[in-house]
């Protein structure tokens, strides 16, 4: 029988659906590993989202450039990371947008931690 | 026969390397954490180990969701590591020592432990950052190096319990090796940290400090724990202690003493540790 875990609220699970799911998404993202194609995606976005066989989802996703978006279209945290090194967004600026808060009251969180 | 002298474990956030190249150490937000450091380089510049063996996780830079193996070692003659789609810097490339790998690979297979096997591979952060830490990218380098990566990407996951097995298994292929070398293994990674989701920037600080105290005195007591045990009381990428438990499990043929110990909340999204157990008789 398989295992069935309670889900940990605000946490993805990246397992076999969501590879299935984000296949084209995480595909496209882990070619940005190549600068090469970093500036084809930015010089144009549809045709290269296109070049991948996004879906309309996960096409939406990387225009509105929203993260719970895209993990929620199938994609990686991993390979994702790499589509925010093009937009210049951290870690913090990524957290802050999925937990809704400033970058700057996310960077407070991160050290309140550590009292 | 080589000797398994010691086993190091740290974080290996991707702002370390950038506040490396960017001379930042003495910075007040970066200079706790690097300060944990001096005595682990102290210690390695008196044990001179001739090989390390680097336990990792690749973040999406050498293995794609096409083939995603759970385990797999380098048997390389050198390895190099890439921008990985944020302009890092090149650095110099670290010589392998593929006889080492390939004694390990034929023993690991032997205990049941399947690898994948690359004679290339790029490293990422997971291995350049501890590098970095370690040996402070020094040319000539002063180690060889054998990566081994575990899946963090994709679950499952291996268990804490494999993964502790797997290094009892390469404790003893270490140093069944018929050459004398000093060897040292470095677990990487963790400790509790989310990028993903809405609970991104979990951190928990009671969580790593009891493992960071188990995993030196009482490794089995974590070995119960379970892949979403991790995940929800480290977070999704706290995970990643998985891989110091493989460097505790190759030290578990000898006894240890605990030379360096450093825990800081936080390093970027991170509660960031250090540890450096030596082994004894």
């Amino acid at each position: 029988m398989a295992t069935v875990r309670a889900p940990i609220w605000g946490t993805p699970i990246f397992d076999g659906a969501q590879a299935i799911k984000g296949y084209a998404l995480n595909k496209m993202c882990y070619s940005f590993n190549d600068a090469v194609n970093r500036n084809e995606f930015l010089a144009n976005e549809a045709a290269y989202c296109a070049r991948f066989g996004l879906n309309p989802e996960q096409y939406a996703a990387i225009q509105n450039r929203n993260v719970l978006q895209l993990i929620a279209a199938g994609g990686n945290i991993y390979y994702l990371a790499k589509f925010a090194g093009i937009l210049g967004l951290n870690v913090q600026d990524i957290g802050a947008q999925q937990t809704g808060m400033t970058v700057e009251a996310f960077k407070a969180k991160l050290l309140a931690a550590g009292v | 026969m080589a000797k398994l002298v010691g086993g190091i474990a740290t974080s290996h956030i991707p702002a370390i390397g950038l506040a490396i190249a960017n001379g930042l150490q003495q910075d007040a937000y970066w200079k706790p954490f690097f300060d944990g450091f001096p005595p682990v380089r102290e210690w390695l510049a008196r044990v001179k180990p001739d090989v390390a063996i680097v336990i990792y996780n690749d973040h999406g830079l050498n293995f794609f969701l096409d083939k995603m193996p759970t385990f797999a070692i380098g048997a390389a003659t050198e390895y190099r590591n890439a921008d990985e789609g944020w302009g890092l810097k090149a650095l110099a490339p670290f010589p392998g020592d593929p006889r080492m790998s390939w004694h390990l690979i034929e023993e690991l297979v032997a205990a049941d432990f399947d690898l994948s096997t690359c004679q290339e591979m790029l490293v990422d952060h997971g291995f350049t950052v501890p590098m970095s830490l370690l040996w402070q990218d020094v040319v000539p380098r002063a180690v060889r190096v054998v990566p081994l990566a575990i899946n963090t990407v994709q679950h499952p996951l291996p268990s804490p319990r494999r993964c502790y097995n797997l290094g009892v298994a390469l404790g003893k292929a270490i140093e069944s090796y018929p050459a004398d070398l000093r060897v040292v293994v470095v677990g990487t990674g963790g400790l509790s940290h989310q990028l993903d989701g809405e609970r991104a920037g979990f951190i928990n600080r009671e969580f790593d400090l009891r493992c960071l105290d188990d995993i030196v005195n009482r490794p089995d007591e974590l070995l119960n724990l379970s892949i979403h045990d991790l995940v929800e009381q480290a977070g999704s990428q706290g995970a990643e202690f998985i891989l110091w438990l493989v460097m505790r499990g190759a030290l578990s043929c000898h006894g240890v003493r605990e030379i360096a110990r450093k825990y800081h909340i936080p390093v970027s999204n991170t509660g960031a540790g250090l540890l450096l157990l030596e082994s004894v008789s």
